[in-house]
């Protein structure tokens, strides 16, 4: 079995916004960089995949400057075999679409089984990437997967939906999207780490085909003004009620 | 003359609220640019809902009404969404950013060769172009982006658009179906609650690190009941175990913009303040006059929230009474 995994490198969740000189991007200096946490579900689900067939192949896929390579690593040290990174300039203001065609045409040429990612990138939050690619490859897509069963050529997932579940099936080869809860990551053991720096991890060139759309400008949330403390007890309780029906007019 | 498409997402035969808020700002869009409004409606027996759409102002409704359309298949309908966009020639395409709308918008984005503007909070015509505000980093930080190649694929934020009912009535077009079952939904399981959900309410009432323990989430659905209002949880409390994923608030979980969200004994990490930071008002309630949590908070009360909680919940069952 060969699986892609398709990992991002973003700022790690407690990171504070701060633009950067272009005024489109956030400064770089000081962000501490992490898999995307969404993308450690799909890699741990690779891997327990590969280890309950007994055999296979984990590639992981990142498209970005040479600097992304530590999520890359990240991967091969939890067990991952070996690694592709599509390398290009300034992909933090790049098109949706134009990642998916330049991931789908690498894609192609490894002729995978499964392609499991993050449903979603912490950082852009898009949303679109790992789905666009279904349609690229003409595989079908399985979005945000809380739970993943393969047998007899299919995988079924269980996924939340406003209000509920839902369970989906389809054919493989196909492409599977993690939610949290699909598993538990596993945390890289010393030995994974030291394997990791041996493990190959090909850097090829490529352009993006990027006329969509253009960024204009980042901003931060307009700061509201600060808020008034009704009071310290329970007592505060009817006054609180009593300004949000008034004043603020929100029940 | 330009067209502008929306897909109005209905489950069961309802009308989703955030599919009346994408009609509505698709007829804004189109006033503005003096082009049509197309609306595309797909499921099953759902032919008396053109009804309602035309009075949310659809020129043309696109109905797919096929015993087919149920359940929900995503490759049938991306594909009659597809065959909607050949028809009309649309220059902009309006979804929301719902599960089954952030699936549809990518796979008809990849299929019309179309770039997806997602979770999109504001919109605008810069001459030819939209421009959009989206938030990035989970609401940490906003991109204004200008679509500089029709059609562009939009999924709106639910509950940030204002839904307008108009007078009119819609011509109807209807679709021809074919079935792809390259991806199948086997099941779907409503859970059969009164509350609503989290990303379509106007009231959350949300409890964190806290709450202490499962089982102390009662005085928090109590009010919520009281206040028809959903629940939510920190990541420090889903982590815990105490709640589900599904009602997680912040960058790892739902970014929400409700009217009201009440914070209880949420410190108020960065990464939740990025999810909730946008809703319209923000009420803290922890013990700590230190937390970052009050620092967002339009109002708050320093004291203990098993005090707090029940005494607001009467407060409000007296004056909503």
């Amino acid at each position: 079995m060969k699986i892609v995994v398709c990992v991002k490198q973003v700022p790690d969740t407690e990171t504070k916004v701060v633009i950067g000189s272009d005024g489109k991007s956030i400064d770089s200096a000081d962000v501490k960089y992490v898999m995307n946490p969404y993308d450690e579900y799909a890699v741990e689900e690779a891997l327990k995949l590969k280890e309950a067939a007994g055999d296979g192949e984990v590639i992981v896929l990142s498209l970005g400057g040479e600097e992304v390579q530590p999520a890359m690593r990240t991967a091969m040290a939890m067990g991952v075999d070996s690694g592709v990174l599509l390398k290009v300039e300034n992909a933090a203001l790049a098109d949706g679409l134009s990642i998916a065609k330049a991931l789908a045409e690498e894609i192609k040429t490894m002729e995978p089984d499964l392609v499991l990612a993050g449903k979603i990138a912490i950082d852009g939050y898009g949303h679109q990437v790992a789905s666009m690619l279904g349609e690229l490859l003409d595989m079908p897509v399985l979005p945000t997967a809380k739970s993943l069963e393969m047998a007899d050529g299919k995988a079924t997932i269980k996924r939340e939906i406003e209000g509920g579940t839902e369970t989906v099936t389809a054919n493989t080869p196909c492409i599977i999207t993690a939610e949290k809860g699909l598993n538990e990551p596993r945390y890289p053991a010393l030995k994974g780490i030291m394997q990791a720096k041996r493990k190959p991890l090909e850097i090829k060139d490529v352009a993006l085909n990027d006329e969509g759309v253009e960024v204009l400008e980042m901003s931060l949330p307009p700061k509201k003004p600060d808020g008034r403390i009704v009071g310290e007890g329970p007592e505060a309780a009817a006054e609180l009620i009593k300004l949000l029906r008034d004043e603020a007019q929100v029940i | 003359m330009s067209q502008i498409l929306v897909f109005a997402e209905q489950r069961d035969g309802q009308l989703k609220s955030y599919a009346l808020e994408a009609i509505s700002e698709g007829r804004r869009l189109a006033d503005k640019a003096g082009a049509q409004l197309s609306v595309c409606l797909i499921g099953s027996g759902i032919a008396d809902l053109s009804t309602a759409v035309a009075g949310y102002g659809a020129d043309t409704v696109y109905l797919a009404d096929d015993g087919g359309l149920t359940p929900y298949s995503p490759a049938t309908y991306a594909k009659l969404l597809a065959d909607a966009l050949t028809a009309t020639s649309a220059t902009v395409v309006l979804l929301s950013s719902s599960s089954m709308g952030r699936e549809l918008s990518a796979l008809l984005a990849a299929k019309s060769d179309a770039s997806l503007l997602s979770d999109v909070v504001e919109t605008n015509w810069d001459g030819d172009h939209l421009v959009v505000k989206r938030p990035v980093y989970a609401g940490k930080a906003f991109l204004r982006v200008a679509a500089k190649r029709a059609p562009v694929v939009v999924t709106l934020r639910p509950n940030v658009f204002n839904a307008a009912e108009q007078s009119g009535s819609g011509t109807v077009e209807h679709m021809a179906v074919s079935v792809d079952q390259s991806v199948i939904v086997t099941d779907t399981s409503l859970i059969s609650s009164s509350r609503p959900e989290l990303t379509e309410a106007s009231i959350i009432v949300s409890g964190g690190r806290g709450m202490g323990g499962s089982e102390n989430y009662k005085i928090i659905e109590e009010l919520a009941d009281t206040l028809g209002a959903a629940v939510g949880a920190s990541r420090a409390s889903v982590d815990a175990g105490w709640r589900s994923h599904a009602d997680q608030v912040g960058q790892t979980g739902k970014t929400v913009s409700p009217n009201l969200y009440i914070a209880c004994g949420i410190s108020g990490a960065i990464q939740h303040l990025a999810g909730m930071n946008s809703s319209k008002c923000i009420v803290a309630i922890n013990s700590d006059p230190e937390a970052p949590i009050f620092k967002v908070a339009d109002y708050g009360i320093v004291a203990d929230l098993f005090d707090v909680v029940p005494a607001l919940n009467d407060a409000a069952k007296e004056l909503l009474a």
